[in-house]
C-alpha cells in the first residue's frame, strides 16, 4: 500500500468517533427539510449540494416563514464564513496538490473535517497530510449523505402535528452554546440576540441580518475593550 | 417561496459556501487571511445562531410574550440549560420538544 493511501485510511479511521455525531445532525437537517414541506428528493439534495448543516437549518427556518430568498442566502453565507478559517488553516498542507483533488476536497470541507485533521496536526503531523484529510473529509461526507437519506425516509413518517419547527430554535442553541466561550462571545450573543427579537417586524426578515452584523461589532467591540 | 426554485437556491447556497471553503486553499501565498476579517470571524457563529434562537422563543403567534403562558420560552429555558451542559444537538432537541409537549397537554 503507498504511504499516501495508508495516511488516507488512519483519517478515515480517526474520524469514526466523530460519525456518531454527524449521523443525528444529518438526519436533523433531512427530518427538517421535510417538516416545512420539501420533498425527500429535495431534502436529500439540499444535503448533497449545500453539505453544512448549521446553514441549512437557518435556510429551512426562513423557508418556513416565508423569507425573501436573498434573505436566506445571506444569512447562510454569513453562518458558513467560518470555512474561511477552515480554509486558511488547511491552505499549507494542501498547497503541492493538484487542482483536481483540492477542489472537491474543499467542496467537502466540514467542521468535523477540520476539527480532526486539525487536532491529528496539533499532536503529530501525518507523512502525508493532505491525504489524511482526505481520508477524514470523505469518512464524514459519505456518513452524512446516507444519513440525509435515511433521514428523509424518516421524516415521511413523522406528522406536522407534532410541532417540529420548534427542533430548529432547539438546535441552533446548542450549536450556539458550543460557540460562547468568553464575554466578548457572549456579549455577541446577547447583542444580536435582543437585536433580532427588537427587529423581528422588519420587511423580509432583514432584522436576522442587522441583528447578525450588530452581534458581531459587539464582540469585536468588547474583545478590543477587554484587550486594552 | 416567492416563486424562486429551490434548486437555483441549493446551488446559489453551495456556490457561495464553496468559496469560502475554497478562498484561502487557492490565494495561499498570494493573500495573508486581514486581522480585521480573523478577528470579526471569532464573533460569527455566536451572533448568528442567538438571533436565530431568541425571537423563536420570546414570540408566541406572532406577538411578543414574555410570561410564563409562552411555552416555547419555557421549554426553550429549559433546553437552554441542556444545550449549556453538553452542548449537544439531539440532548438540547430531545429534551426540549419532550417539555414542549408535556406543556402543550397542560
Amino acid at each position: 500500500m503507498k504511504p499516501t493511501h495508508q495516511d488516507f485510511l488512519t483519517g478515515a479511521r480517526d474520524s469514526i468517533p466523530i460519525l456518531l455525531g454527524v449521523v443525528p445532525f444529518a438526519l436533523i437537517c433531512s427530518v427538517a427539510a421535510i417538516s416545512v414541506g420539501l420533498n425527500p428528493v429535495e431534502a436529500v439534495g439540499m444535503s448533497f449540494i449545500v453539505f453544512a448543516g448549521a446553514s441549512q437549518l437557518a435556510v429551512l427556518q426562513l423557508i418556513g416563514e416565508g423569507a425573501v430568498w436573498f434573505v436566506m442566502l445571506f444569512t447562510a453565507w454569513v453562518i458558513n464564513l467560518r470555512f474561511i478559517m477552515y480554509s486558511a488553516s488547511l491552505a499549507p498542507y494542501l498547497q503541492d496538490e493538484p487542482l483536481r483533488r483540492k477542489i472537491p476536497f474543499a467542496y467537502i470541507l466540514s467542521d468535523q473535517a477540520f476539527g480532526v485533521t486539525m487536532s491529528k496536526i496539533a499532536t503529530q503531523v501525518p507523512a502525508n497530510p493532505a491525504w489524511y484529510y482526505y481520508g477524514v473529509a470523505l469518512a464524514i461526507w459519505l456518513t452524512w449523505i446516507f444519513s440525509a437519506i435515511f433521514g428523509a425516509l424518516l421524516g415521511n413518517l413523522i406528522p406536522a402535528s407534532w410541532g417540529l419547527e420548534f427542533a430548529f430554535p432547539l438546535s441552533f442553541m446548542a450549536l450556539m452554546f458550543a460557540a460562547l466561550r468568553d464575554r466578548p462571545t457572549v456579549i455577541a450573543a446577547l447583542v444580536g440576540g435582543t437585536t433580532a427579537i427588537l427587529t423581528k417586524g422588519f420587511p423580509y426578515n432583514l432584522g436576522l441580518i442587522i441583528a447578525a452584523l450588530l452581534g458581531i461589532f459587539a464582540g469585536v467591540f468588547a474583545d478590543k475593550g477587554a484587550k486594552k | 417561496m416567492n416563486g424562486f426554485p429551490l434548486w437555483m437556491l441549493f446551488i446559489a447556497l453551495a456556490l457561495g459556501t464553496f468559496a469560502l471553503r475554497y478562498s484561502f486553499i487557492y490565494l495561499f501565498g498570494k493573500v495573508e487571511v486581514p486581522d480585521w476579517l480573523r478577528d470579526a470571524l471569532k464573533f460569527v457563529p455566536a451572533s448568528v445562531l442567538a438571533a436565530l434562537v431568541f425571537p423563536a422563543l420570546v414570540y408566541s403567534e406572532g406577538t411578543l410574550d414574555i410570561s410564563l403562558n409562552n411555552i416555547r420560552l419555557l421549554a426553550g429555558i429549559g433546553g437552554a440549560l441542556v444545550a449549556w451542559r453538553t452542548k449537544n444537538v439531539m440532548w438540547t432537541i430531545l429534551v426540549g420538544m419532550i417539555l414542549f409537549w408535556v406543556l402543550q397537554a397542560f
